[in-house]
């Protein structure tokens, strides 16, 4: 693997695999243990660099490198000198000093983990940059695919929603790709990206003729604010579009699962009864996956410098 | 004053000659001329074109002297070939007063390297609202001809009407910055496959295409003169070549980057690359350098934008847009268009020269090289292949997006009525 995970297009296939692999190890490894703890990075640091809130990505990550025994700094834009104006060099160069092994960053400008690879030592992990790129999640959508599936090479996958401003289409089709599915996208045209020509991908409009040929349908969060942009006229309208019901759930094969990265619009993108859904939901998996899997990419990409092994 | 004789130089890359230079003109062009006290310099394997005009330049003061003066500026100019720089408004304070306008030109006076020709802000503060005072500036010391919200676009179409009409009075011209302000509210980058895959906001060619149009068709109506900035698109090549058909009188730009260089190069998301317009495809570098080449575009324009370091040791949406351009806008030229066979010397010599000096209406420039006329020409190594080092730039920023590339030709010598403002490859003041 590279130095640093800024893109899922960082990934060979190789790669790919070998973190899904390592994240069914680390689940194995930590089923039996009554403290749900490895020592892999035990003397390593991992910061979390938090310019944007993200509760559930932040949390994941921080449990993650805590059960490989690294030493975990919180480090947010909310009270910290970067609310006050520091650069994101000056932030860096402090990061730097403390010595981080890993840097994990979430920020809301597209290509910030690219800048800040630029100026740290460590490995830089994108967790998340503007409207750009989510690797982790990504490889945490392809890991619960590939357990409830069995595989992901020659799956067809919609990705349906606000793919225009979604960092977790941009990872997911890229990954998917790489890994073999067949990926379509779903979405009213005024949420696609005018240059989409080149993306692996298909396209379509009408959700409703897509459902009944994939195995999997993931959903976007959409959020309701686009409206006030005429990307829709209404949240009704798009939730009568492209919201996914029973009704629609009724369309999908009998195996085919629907997964949504979070947090969920209830009512818009997704319904209750869907999103609940006992089988064919995975939301909450998708969630238990991104702990098994970022520990997976912390191990990989740091434990070059950590002495042991798994 | 000293007199100069320019033994064995090739005028526009034509047959040498020798050329004196004396009080200011060009005295005598002729073979194995001699003129006793004159300094020599020999220029075998040189060509002569005439000084350099910009239309387009930012010199940062008032306000950013962190990032740019009127000297260094005008010194970046010289060593670039330039003997005339417009310096655009958006200074702190704006330039939309007799005042700094008139201040601006003071300073370029002052610093001796190159004509400075301030341009007035359209409207007050660039802001859009109402109009600056267009005549005080045209009537100042300053003699303002060209006027632009650059940065911005004048958006409101009533008042671009307005503005188009009003300057007639003296001449003017309206240099428009064409962005559809709505069509364009955070963009980052084109729009196209790049910014699809970068997650950055884009910028459609529809958004400069569209403004363009509507004041081809202003100025028709008015019969004013409008000048387009910054042409980077195929689409706007097209309507250009729609509204000289017409008659209309429209004049247009490029930039040196727009020749060049693409959008992929924001792929590792370094703002170097960041400017506005943004980048463009190929097929519009390709357009841009066919219409260069017919005319259909009049001029080549730096949009020398000096920025500080932090402006740009930045997240990408984050960094202020813009590139220098003074000290390697004739390099990238002879590399797009020179060795192309897109155009000669002679061709080069009028869109970098009399083009501009005739659009801004810069007296005392962009005149041939014959006897008579003003000593105000550059000698140029065209054989000279070099490799931009932004530590060595005369600008007092860095962000030239060709740093570590190798360009061809290199300026050796400028002379302003007959005063050499860089000699062998120096600054003299």
């Amino acid at each position: 693997m590279k130095r640093h995970l800024l893109s899922a297009a960082d990934l060979s296939r190789d790669d790919a695999l070998a973190v899904l692999d390592t994240a069914e190890q680390m689940d194995r490894a930590l089923a039996g243990r009554e403290v749900k703890k490895l020592p892999t990075l035990r003397g390593r640091t991992v910061v979390n660099l938090f310019f944007e809130d993200s509760t559930r990505t932040r949390t994941s990550f921080e449990v993650a490198a805590k059960r490989l025994s690294a030493d975990v700094i919180n480090f947010s834009a909310r009270g910290s000198s970067v609310s006050k104006g520091e650069s994101l060099k000056d932030t860096a160069l402090t990061l730097e000093a403390l010595g981080a092994d890993g840097v994990v960053v979430r920020h809301w400008a597209s290509g910030a983990p690219h800048r800040l690879a630029g100026w740290v030592a460590g490995s830089v992990l994108n967790a998340g940059d503007g409207t750009h790129e989510h690797p982790t999640q990504a490889l945490l959508d392809a890991f619960t695919i590939r357990r409830r599936l069995g595989r992901i090479d020659g799956l067809r996958v919609a990705v349906v929603g606000d793919v225009l401003h979604s960092r977790v289409a941009r990872s997911n089709v890229l990954l998917l790709a790489t890994l073999g599915a067949e990926v379509t996208v779903v979405a009213p045209p005024t949420l696609l990206p005018v240059g989409l020509h080149g993306w692996p991908v298909a396209v379509s409009y009408e959700l409703d003729a897509v459902l009944p040929k994939v195995d999997v349908c993931m959903l976007l969060r959409v959020q309701a604010e686009r409206m006030s942009s005429s990307y829709f006229p209404s949240a009704r309208e798009y939730s009568r579009r492209y919201g996914l019901d029973t009704r629609r759930l009724g369309l999908l094969p009998e195996h085919a699962i629907v997964m949504h990265p979070g947090p969920m619009n209830r009512g818009m993108e997704i319904s209750a009864e869907v999103a609940d859904h006992p089988s064919r939901s995975t939301v909450v998996e998708q969630v238990a996956n991104g702990v098994s899997v970022r520990m997976a990419v912390l191990y990989l990409l740091l434990a070059g410098r950590a002495e042991g092994g798994l | 004053m000293t007199s100069w004789l320019i033994k064995g130089v090739r005028p526009y890359g034509e047959e040498p000659v020798d050329l004196l230079l004396s009080g200011g003109v060009i005295a005598e062009v002729g073979s194995g001329v001699s003129a006793a006290g004159a300094q020599r310099l020999d220029a075998d394997g040189l060509v002569a074109l005439p000084g350099l005009v910009d239309l387009h330049t930012h010199l940062r003061e008032p306000g950013r002297e962190d990032a740019e003066t009127v000297l260094t500026g005008t010194r970046a100019a010289a060593l670039g070939g330039y003997t005339a720089v417009f310096a655009m408004a958006n200074t702190d304070p704006v330039a939309d007063t007799a005042g700094v306008v008139e201040q601006v030109w003071r300073l370029g006076r002052e610093a001796g390297l190159a004509d400075v020709f301030p341009v007035g802000a359209v409207t007050v503060g660039l802001v859009g609202q109402r109009l600056a005072e267009l005549g005080a500036m045209a009537d100042s010391a300053a003699g303002v001809r060209v006027f632009s919200d650059d940065g911005r676009c004048v958006a409101d179409p009533a008042l671009m009407r307005r503005a188009l009409e009003y300057v007639k009075a003296f001449d003017g011209v309206i240099a428009q910055h064409a962005e559809e302000p709505r069509l364009t509210e955070g963009a980052q980058l084109n729009e196209g496959v790049w910014s699809a895959r970068l997650g950055l906001a884009g910028w459609p060619a529809a958004a400069e295409e569209a403004i363009i149009a509507r004041d081809a068709l202003l100025a028709g109506h008015v019969g004013s003169r409008l000048h387009v900035c910054h042409v980077s698109t195929a689409g706007s090549v097209e309507i250009l070549r729609w509204a000289r058909s017409k008659g209309f009188r429209v004049t247009a730009e490029v930039t040196p980057h727009h020749l060049l260089l693409t959008d992929e190069l924001a792929a590792g998301y370094d703002p170097v690359y960041k400017v506005n317009p943004p980048l463009r495809t190929e097929a519009d570098t390709a357009a841009l350098r066919a219409a260069l080449a017919e005319g259909v575009i009049d001029c080549v324009a730096t949009d020398h934008a000096p920025h500080a370091l932090e402006d740009k040791e930045t997240e990408w949406a984050v960094a202020r847009p813009g590139m220098l351009g003074l000290e390697t806008a004739l390099s990238v030229v002879v590399q797009t268009m020179l060795q192309p066979g897109l155009l000669g010397w002679r061709g080069i010599a009028d869109r970098m020269s009399a083009a501009p000096a005739r659009i801004g209406s810069a007296g005392g420039h962009g005149h041939d090289l014959a006897v008579g006329q003003p000593a105000t020409l550059v000698l140029v190594d065209p054989e000279a292949r070099w490799t931009v080092d932004p530590g060595r730039s005369a600008s007092r920023s860095r962000n030239t997006p060709f740093a570590g590339r190798e360009l061809p030709a290199r300026v050796i010598a400028t002379f302003l009525r007959g005063v050499p403002t860089v000699l062998d490859g120096k600054a003299q003041r």
